[in-house]
């Protein structure tokens, strides 16, 4: 875990001596997200640059996993930590698996464990090796080489992962992928991870917590939840939106409020009169077509009405399919977008899981407001 | 053509002088190498030094290649090398100092800074990131310089011919002074062919010399 004690860095002197980080003290506990965020100059990116030595600390102490930072070898000390920039940095003289094979150089792994590693990370970050290991950064687009930089400050795997900005470099349809690939990741590897940011969406929905900081000073570290419903002064209340309600949509996930054993679902091969049949049973006004485990649509009351044959012949498409890790602002949009309030939720490899429904959101917002007043 | 035939009958002698042309022009760059890329290098630290190490170079080379001689000339007799192939390299080597620590320089302080930064916070020290990253990035402009001073010192040897060191401007200088038309177009064509051939071989040399990463991203561009 990371400790910052009366952190400070002051840049000029005398007149003209700014304080970009002004006595800070937190604690980053072992396994959490810890997403930095403020506007540009409040010294998110140089607390993260004090972490790892990059620039020297003026007052106060860091100590991680119990060490001083000062008391080891600033270059052992980064080694032992992963980095990755908003402008990824790949170097391009050399190959994707000697940009990955980076540290594990540098720490002398032997050439096998290398590979395995390399192969590994790339695997998990979806990238297929064969094709990429030896091809070179200014052969792959942006957010290939994105994920190119995260498998490179995970490859000597730290337990601890520093981040600036590390997908503002990416357009946004990407970015909301590779954040939730991320979540998947992270989800698996548990890692202790600081990550600066100025999308106030983007920490609500990949931190644990958040350190709100502004001139310098640490202003609120909370959950987001509580930074939320409960911001500390009027500062952090418009940086984070008149928007609120729809922002704590932002933090809860899909998998938080789905229903995973929906009884409103049929197989294809069903007759459709059999279908119209068990939804006037059971008062359904939306039914999930299924195809084997995967999802092939939806039918309604009035969709099978006089209807004969396959219930498959009848389906509807579903519009879009949710996945367990989006969140339920997502889902919203989309369900307000293609005007179906009934949604799919499907895993990786696109099984059916459960569903979403309108009602399931508002359910949600009013637990988490309900839980406030408590 | 009359030029043809003087050098048909003179081969020894136009072989012998573009060795020694080449050798002189060889031996110059070899030394400025070991001395200006080194220098190059160690400026990147401090950028005070580095504009004043270049500027000592730049005022080198505004110096004619005559008058230097003329210079090097009462200072190199105190130890009986004024005249010859001493005093043409020593000359050779200051005119190459410019393009080389000036390329060097500019080579390595232009590594775009995300990769010095990501090399550093990845855990690299100084000399791995010089070594990995900076200098494999930085050898394509290296070579440019080197093919600049290359050239630039083929033409100067050739003046060098009139303090005694030889080489083609031999046929040039003699020429002149026996008006010998067919002998002056002769020194002068090869003058230029191996300045051409070198050129050639330089820019050659670049191309393989640049990180095969880079060299694809320029063919990606086209």
């Amino acid at each position: 875990m990371i400790r910052y004690e009366t952190v400070t860095k002051i840049f000029g002197s005398g007149q003209e001596a700014v304080a970009a980080v002004d006595d800070v003290t937190f604690d980053i506990e072992k396994g959490d997200v810890v997403a930095f965020l403020g506007p540009s100059g409040c010294g998110k990116t140089t607390l993260l640059r004090l972490t790892n030595r990059l620039i020297p600390l003026t007052r106060g102490r860091i100590i991680i996993n119990d060490r001083d930072i000062m008391s080891v070898d600033a270059v052992k000390l980064r080694q032992s930590m992963g980095y990755a920039i908003q402008a990824i940095g790949l170097f391009p003289n050399k190959t994707i698996y000697q940009n990955i094979a980076t540290v594990p150089n540098l720490l002398g792994w032997e050439e096998e464990r290398i590979e395995k590693r390399v192969n590994e990370l790339l695997i998990m970050l979806q990238l297929d090796p064969d094709v990429f290991k030896d091809r070179y950064p200014v052969e792959l687009s942006g957010g290939q080489q994105q994920r190119v930089g995260v498998a490179r400050c995970l490859a000597a795997d730290p337990e601890i992962v520093l981040m600036d900005e590390p997908f503002g470099a990416i357009d946004p349809i990407n970015r909301e992928e590779i954040q939730n690939e991320f979540l998947r990741i992270q989800g698996n590897l548990k890692k202790t991870i600081a990550f600066v940011t100025h999308d106030i969406h983007e920490a609500i929905k990949v931190g644990d917590k958040i350190a709100i900081f502004q001139g310098g000073k640490l202003i609120q570290y909370d959950t987001p939840e509580i930074i939320l419903t409960r911001p500390k002064n009027k500062y952090i209340a418009d940086f984070v939106g008149a928007d609120r309600a729809l922002k704590v949509l932002g933090l809860l996930r899909t998998k938080d409020a789905m229903n995973t054993k929906p009884r409103n679902i049929i197989q294809s091969s069903t007759d459709a009169r059999k279908v119209l049949e068990f939804m006037t049973d059971h008062g359904f006004k939306h039914c999930i077509v299924m195809e084997g485990d995967k999802p092939l649509g939806y039918v309604t009351p009035k969709s099978l009405k006089h209807k004969n044959g396959l219930v498959r012949d009848v389906t509807e498409p579903h519009p879009k399919l949710i996945r367990k890790y989006d969140t339920l602002r997502d889902v919203m949009s989309s369900m307000l977008m293609h005007d179906e309030y009934v949604l799919c939720v499907v895993g990786d490899t696109g099984d059916f899981i459960g569903t979403i429904t309108m009602n399931d959101i508002q359910r949600s917002i009013l637990n988490v407001y309900t839980e406030e007043e408590q | 053509m009359h030029v043809i035939e003087y050098i048909t009958t003179h081969k020894e002698l136009c072989w012998r002088l573009t060795l020694e042309h080449i050798w002189i022009v060889a031996l110059a760059l070899f030394l400025s190498i070991i001395i200006g890329v080194p220098i190059g290098i160690a400026i990147t630290r401090n950028e005070q030094t580095a504009k004043k190490v270049i500027n000592t170079a730049n005022i080198l080379m505004t110096i004619p290649s005559i008058a230097l001689f003329g210079i090097l000339l009462p200072i190199l007799s105190l130890i009986n090398q004024g005249l010859g192939k001493v005093p043409a390299v020593i000359a050779l080597v200051l005119y190459s100092q410019l393009p080389i620590i000036r390329n060097t320089y500019t080579a390595i302080t232009n590594v775009p800074p995300e990769l010095v930064e990501a090399g550093r916070g990845l855990g690299m020290n100084n000399w791995k990131r010089l070594k990995e990253i900076e200098i494999p990035l930085a050898v394509p402009v290296i070579i440019a310089g080197l093919r600049t001073a290359a050239v630039m010192s083929i033409g100067i040897a050739a003046i060098a011919a009139y303090i005694g060191a030889g080489g083609l401007g031999v046929l040039i200088q003699q020429g002149i002074a026996r008006v010998y038309e067919e002998m002056i177009i002769a020194g002068a064509l090869f003058v230029s062919l191996l300045a051409i051939f070198v050129d050639g071989g330089f820019a050659l040399l670049e191309r393989l010399l640049t990180p095969k990463g880079i060299r694809i991203g320029r063919e990606l561009s086209r």
